[in-house]
């Protein structure tokens, strides 16, 4: 078999350099961005995709105009790497729950990871890793966050497009309720009883979750200054068991520090 | 002794991190050792006391390539363990949403990630700045946007999908909602023919090593949720044999499970496997379209795996639009689940093969231990073993064509975005 010579086209050096950087994750938040299947080949005109592993191999180093990060911080490894990251990057943006509360890989902050390694690996001694899953702003500056366990790729496009025309990106920071009243969405926890974490969660999602009749579980995290106790307190009003409200809150943001917070306080009522 | 050593920094178009070490001694390999440096991600651990109904959720976050395929896997597992019984309308759309991610998984691996490599561009985005190339780039978009257009009417978003669940869906769409996408399907249909087509005139290399390819079989389909797990060895035993056969093997220095087969060591699962030992379950356009191409199948030719998901993105165009013709809203679309304690496994056929689930459970619905094999880690000793063989091949070429055509083979794997490598580093020690 011929081993073809690889052809690539010199881009224009005018244009801002992304970069898209992955640590502990499913990918599913960069994965968003070759879901924007009618933007993407815009996106790839309009600026340089200049580091973006999932999707190509030609590396430019830095610096880049704005990187996108997504995972939390779980490895040794990894401490050093966002440092480096940071300093190569203008405008750092955490994408999704992994990086911007540590994700699902957050719930062993609440456990002894020796433990969990035993219990997943029959050599724990090659394994190495840190005691705990940590936002990427536990160790560097963050520009920008874009939440939700994955982001919504119409967010992502909206923040991309800001900063190409030089305007500071924004995003919600009412909660998911607010979202089911403009859609017309009858309240989940009034007409079916069913907890939801709406009320303290950011919007962003379009209340996707009551749209197809479940509460919302609260992957785009605390919405600002949420009041974690009195729906805490509802849940258990309408029915709920205080370990459900645990793990409600203790999910995919659940180390956010409201999340946190509450569901600590739940649990230890429960006790 | 000369020793050289050559580091590849990344491996891109493939996902995870990995590096591929080969001591080689008077032109023959003495060592070979693809490792995966993904972080240990602990899912199993912390499964453990959460509820049932919380599977589907967090295991989904495995890959966000393939969320489906958790939840799929982990519902009927589950269901299994509370004797729920699922209506056929659900078992009819959980077929249509399991089309829709073979759809969008597939177009992505073949036009986005592994088209390239046989083309010689570095990227599906310089493919795209070739105007001769743009247009099967558009094509191979807009056949991932139908598959992902379809998840998400079906399961509320198109990563990490909300209404599938164990019982069924939290909401079924309507039939109104679903034929307005046959539009699209129609065109997607006659877009995945000429896939096929098109992927059938690639260079493929004469590389066919003797080795075992597994996946379910179903008597009356072609296997997606359910069936007998198969052999082309002759092995025909039932999920819940799974482990007997199958062993779970922790790579030594590293955090990578490898899965192997008891009596016969690795194997293949996934497309190339699936459509050779289920060629007789092929939809009529899917076997036209094969038979066109004038290759021969079955064919262990691990490159012609590009070719094998061209004809089941055919097959699952061809699905979906029957079953959205067929389509009765299933009502309720979920079964209710009671807790009651015990165990159970579940197999289905996620777009980079066999994911299998298995749970236990306390009589409060808690999870008191789960065993998650997916496709990767059951496919990674089988690319280690195909390397072996397939590395004197290129071992001539300057060192930047060998690593291209080592990448090039991992791929045809489509190792899961988050199961496989972002630092394939090709080291390669000569004595
Ligand atoms: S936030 Fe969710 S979707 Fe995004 S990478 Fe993490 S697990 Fe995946
Ligand atoms: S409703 Fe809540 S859990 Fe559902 S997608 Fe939105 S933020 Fe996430």
């Amino acid at each position: 078999m011929k081993a073809p010579k690889r052809k690539i086209k010199p881009e224009k050096r005018t244009k801002p350099k992304l970069a898209v950087i992955k640590f502990t994750s499913c990918d599913g938040c960069q994965l968003s961005l070759l879901d924007a299947e009618d933007a993407l080949l815009d996106v790839a005109d309009a600026v340089e995709i200049a580091y973006f592993v999932e999707a190509r191999d030609r590396r430019l180093p830095g610096p880049y105009d704005v990187t996108l990060v997504e995972g939390s911080i779980s490895m040794p490894e990894h401490i050093e790497q966002i440092q480096e990251i940071r300093e190569q990057s203008k405008f750092l943006i955490a994408i999704g729950a992994c990086a911007t509360a540590g994700g699902i890989q957050a719930l062993r902050n609440w456990r002894n990871v020796d433990d969990f390694v035993r219990m997943v690996y029959a050599h724990p001694e090659y394994i190495d890793t840190l005691e705990t899953s940590t936002p990427i702003s536990e160790y560097v500056q963050v520009d920008f966050e874009l939440r939700g366990c994955p982001i919504n790729k119409h967010q992502l496009l909206d923040v991309v497009t800001s900063l190409l025309i030089g305007k500071q990106p924004r995003t919600p920071t009412y909660s998911v309720c607010m979202e089911c009243k403009r859609r017309g969405t009858p309240c989940v926890m009034v007409s079916k009883g069913v907890p939801c974490l709406g009320p303290v969660t950011q919007a962003g999602c379009n209340a996707i979750c009551p749209s197809v009749n479940r509460g919302c579980f609260g992957c785009y995290g605390p919405m600002e200054a949420p009041n974690t106790e009195s729906l805490g307190q509802h849940l258990l009003d309408i029915g709920a068991a205080p370990g459900e409200v645990v793990r409600l809150f203790r999910n995919f943001s659940g180390y956010a520090e409201d999340f946190r917070l509450a569901s600590d306080a739940f649990e230890e009522m429960m006790a | 002794m000369t020793t050289l050593r050559i580091d590849v920094p990344y491996m891109a178009r493939v996902e995870g991190e990995g590096a591929l070490n080969i001591i080689v001694e008077d032109g023959e390999i003495k060592h070979l050792e693809l490792n995966i440096f993904e972080p240990p991600r602990f899912f199993e651990a912390f499964l453990r006391g959460r509820h049932f109904m919380e599977a589907p959720d967090i295991t989904a976050r495995i890959c966000g390539i393939c969320p489906v395929a958790y939840q799929m896997s982990s519902s009927h597992a589950i269901e299994k363990i509370l004797g729920v019984q699922i209506s056929p309308e659900i078992r009819a759309l959980r077929r249509l949403l399991y089309c829709a991610e073979w759809i969008e998984s597939h177009a992505l691996h073949i036009y986005l990630l592994h088209a390239p490599d046989f083309l010689g561009y570095e990227s599906a985005i310089s493919m795209a700045a070739d105007p001769a190339l743009r247009p099967a780039v558009e094509m191979g978009l807009r056949m991932k946007k139908i598959g992902n257009d379809l998840l998400a009417l079906i399961g509320g978003r198109e990563i990490h999908p909300l209404s599938p669940t164990v019982g069924g869906f939290y909401r079924a769409p309507t039939r109104k909602e679903l034929l307005a996408l046959k539009p699209e399907l129609e065109w997607g249909l006659e877009a995945s023919i000429k896939t096929v087509a098109w992927t059938a005139t690639l260079d493929f290399p004469d590389f066919e090593p003797d080795y075992e390819l597994v996946s379910l079989r179903h008597p009356d389909e072609y296997p997606m949720n359910e069936g007998r797990v198969v052999s082309n060895l002759g092995l025909d035993i039932p999920m819940e044999a799974f482990e007997e056969h199958f062993i779970d093997d922790h790579v030594p220095h590293s955090n990578a499970v490898h899965v192997y087969h008891r009596d016969h060591g690795s194997y293949l699962t996934g497309p190339l496997a699936r459509l050779n030992l289920n060629l007789d379950k092929l939809t009529p356009l899917a076997k036209q379209a094969l038979e066109e191409t004038g290759h021969q199948f079955p064919s262990r030719n691990p490159f012609k795996s590009i070719v094998a998901r061209a004809v089941e993105v055919v097959l699952a165009y061809e699905e979906a639009l029957r079953i959205i013709d067929a389509y009765v809203r299933p009502e309720p679309s979920r079964i209710e689940a009671e807790p009651r304690a015990g165990w159970g496994c579940h197999i289905t056929e996620a777009p980079r093969g066999m994911l299998y689930h298995r749970y236990e459970l306390d009589d409060q619905g808690l999870i008191l231990s789960c065993r998650i094999d997916a496709p990767t880690a059951q496919n990674l000793k089988r690319m280690e073993d195909d390397l072996w063989a397939f590395v004197p091949q290129v071992l001539a070429l300057p060192h930047d064509e060998a690593t291209l055509r080592c990448e090039q083979l991992v791929r045809n794997y489509d190792p899961c975005i988050s199961c496989a490598t972002h630092f394939l580093k090709l080291n390669v020690v000569e004595k």
